[in-house]
């Protein structure tokens, strides 16, 4: 698999600016989404990962703002476009599939009016036969017949219409689909056929996923490699098998030990102490800290910055710093 | 369009129409029933207000006589029934005793005639505003339609029709502040369907048709401006709360620019609770247009009801609440056979 980065984020900070104070839902994030692999981007609810997902799209909406940072998407920095130059990034190079595909799709658009719209806006000389036509193929490989494009949203099943949103991102070939909580409302047995459906796009087209999901089970399943995120910040990124089989920030470890087992039996289900910081007031230091079972004195003082744990798997935690004891970790 | 409707619909949509017309008929015979038996409880009658107070008793019985008022109150309600069954009304009973038909035939046109271009007025009025309103959230435009549409729902339509009447009439004398038609011209129009101004492009008269857009403004605007105000607000509300949804976040992700995600996306969706509103905005209307047509003398069925009413011509006040109950079903019909070209997941 070619290594390349497609969509290269550096120093993201986005934040919120609400009544009781400032809240940073992305707070100097930096990773990259290599061409033609599905990146899992994994954290409980509120931990800004769907704040993220939005914010490479620019498609945050006030109160939030992008504070600082760039957004390399194919060599260029999409922060240095205007509104009008993101339109034409959006949907034609970067697409984005919603959580609820129920409320994803205008209610009062047929669905092929949806992807002649959306091919028309990027190629305005198209007409709209030709867009038509170019619809049914497109719905065609995702399994749509054709003649279920002349059906309004309501009249499909939940699993068909989030096969439309992936229509709707493919239509102009995307180059990168955001895909937040794609599954989440789906049943397991169409969510399965779902993810496989995925594999198979990236395959045929060539496609980088990025996954947004707090479901572990989802991305074990499918992603390449996997990003953790925990309080606004990426504490582990690295190849999925590598975080599977030896996690190495604390946070991943307890998260991975509290995923219930059939095979293990309930008493050896790790629960995490604590609660996840709030945002407004995050811990000084590494944001962990106040649970993390290893806690030494440095994690309360400073942020812990990514070191290569195993070639190219990062943790962001100072029991891998070069200086750092190595002895007590033990893994889950 | 209620035929076009009817006819492209499907089997359950025509059987809807059906039982619609079906249930407007009883309703508006229980509604001129009822006010059939309220004139008739009110004080004062048409023979008493016809004489005055120096008509002789003999004077008094002709005329109750020649209006049917001497029969038993039973059988004079089996002849209004007759009358509205049979849809000719019957005869005014004060004046010269002309068939209520052709009395209406030259009123209700007039109030159509202000009531159409009102409501699109209205409607463009809060529509726009509304939208605009509701893509500038929380800036100056959004703060101004906010003040205009409080302001202007609450005005007394009386007052803002006589300032306006003081201000283009007679401060900058620019417009006639009464009546249809200048008299001069009323007599080279020939009259087909009495709307004026279908009537002068019919017969191609300008002069006629400059005359009646003239006569046309002030009522219009007076009555449009005042039913603007609860557009702007409906329409900024729910374009306000339809911005918020998933497939509005998903059409900015695919790259739509933000004018066609308002203005095509979130206005279309948000019209469907502004459609019902205005099937309920109709009595309103009238009772709107009524006032507008006493302001500015307009010969319309408002300002015939009223003074009907005062003279208390039975035959023609029951009349002329016939119309408006019929008009008002026929309204409501119609904004609901939009309601379903609208929103695809209303099928009857």
């Amino acid at each position: 698999m070619p290594a390349e980065s497609l969509f290269s984020v550096r120093n993201l900070t986005v934040e919120y600016n609400t009544r009781a104070g400032v809240v940073k839902a992305a707070d100097d994030v930096s990773f990259d989404i290599r061409r033609e692999e599905i990146l899992g981007l994994v954290g409980e609810s509120g931990c800004g990962k769907s704040t993220l997902g939005k914010a490479l799209m620019r498609l945050h909406r006030t109160p939030a703002r992008i504070a600082g940072g760039e957004l390399i998407f194919d060599g260029r920095d999409l922060m240095q476009l205007s509104e009008e130059g993101m339109c034409a990034v959006r949907g034609a190079e970067i697409g984005m599939v919603f959580q609820d595909p129920m409320t994803s799709l205008n209610p009062v658009q047929r669905i092929v009016e949806h992807l002649v719209e959306t091919i028309q806006t990027h190629e305005p000389g198209t007409t709209k036969e030709a867009a038509s036509v170019r619809a049914a193929e497109i719905a065609e490989k995702l399994g749509i017949r054709s003649e279920r494009l002349k059906e309004y949203p309501h009249q499909m099943s939940g699993g068909m219409r989030q096969r439309v949103m992936i229509s709707l991102a493919l239509a102009l070939r995307a180059k990168l689909v955001i895909a937040d909580e794609p599954t989440t409302s789906l049943d397991v047995i169409v969510e399965a056929k779902f993810l496989d459906l995925l594999r198979e796009l990236r395959q045929e087209f060539g496609l980088t996923i990025l996954l947004i999901t707090h479901n572990i089970g989802v991305v074990a399943e499918v992603a390449d490699r996997v990003a953790v995120m925990y309080a606004a910040r990426i504490v582990e990124i690295g190849d999925v098998r590598d975080i599977f089989a030896s996690p190495k920030h604390p946070y991943t470890q307890g998260l991975l030990r509290s995923v219930p087992n059939i095979q293990l039996d309930d008493a050896s289900l790790y629960k995490m102490e604590g609660m996840p910081p709030n945002l407004l007031y995050p811990p000084v230091g590494c944001r962990f800290h106040t649970r993390c079972p290893f806690a030494m004195d440095i994690c309360r003082d400073k942020s812990p910055e990514f070191e290569s744990v195993n070639g190219d798997h990062f943790a962001a935690c100072w029991l891998y710093h070069p200086t750092a004891v190595k002895a007590e970790t033990k893994n889950g | 369009m209620l035929l076009y409707v009817f006819i492209r619909g499907s089997m359950g949509l025509r059987r809807y129409i059906l039982t619609r017309i079906g249930l407007t008929l009883p309703m508006i015979f229980i509604l001129a029933s009822l006010v059939f038996f309220i004139m008739r409880v009110l004080p004062g009658d048409p023979v008493r207000s016809a004489l005055g107070p120096r008509g002789t008793a003999e004077q008094v019985e002709h005329m109750r006589q020649t209006l049917g008022l001497d029969k038993p109150l039973i059988v004079q309600y089996g002849i209004f029934l007759k009358d509205i069954i049979t849809l000719n009304f019957g005869n005014s009973m004060v004046g010269g005793h002309r068939p209520i038909i052709d009395e209406m035939s030259e009123r209700f046109p007039a109030t159509i005639e202000l009531i159409v271009p009102a409501s699109a007025l209205a409607l463009s009025i809060g529509i726009i505003g509304g939208a605009v309103a509701a893509s500038k959230r929380k800036a100056v435009a959004d703060y101004s339609l906010r003040v205009y549409s409080v302001v202007i729902y609450s005005l007394p339509i009386f007052w803002f029709g006589l300032m306006l009447q003081l201000l283009f009439g007679i401060q900058l004398n620019l417009l006639p502040v009464a009546g249809r038609i200048d008299p001069i011209v009323r007599t080279t129009l020939h009259p087909v369907t009495n709307l004026y101004v279908i009537d002068s492009l019919i017969s191609g008269n300008w002069p006629a048709l400059w005359s009646a857009i003239q006569h046309l403004v002030l009522p219009t605007v007076t009555l449009g401006l005042i039913l603007s105000g609860v557009f702007v607000r409906m329409t900024r509300i729910n374009v306000i709360e339809t911005l918020q949804a998933d497939y509005i976040a998903a059409a900015r992700a695919r790259g739509i620019r933000e004018r066609v995600v308002v203005y095509g996306h979130a206005l279309k969706n948000a019209m469907i609770p502004v459609i019902t509103l205005i099937g309920l905005q109709v009595a309103i209307l009238l009772a709107g247009a009524v006032l507008t047509e006493t302001i500015f003398n307009w010969p319309g069925m408002g300002g015939y009801l009223v003074q009907r009413i005062s003279t208390r011509d039975y035959t023609a006040v029951q009349s002329v609440i016939a119309m408006f109950a019929l008009l008002v079903a026929l309204i409501s019909l119609a904004v609901d056979m939009i309601y379903s070209l609208l929103d695809p997941r209303v099928r009857y």
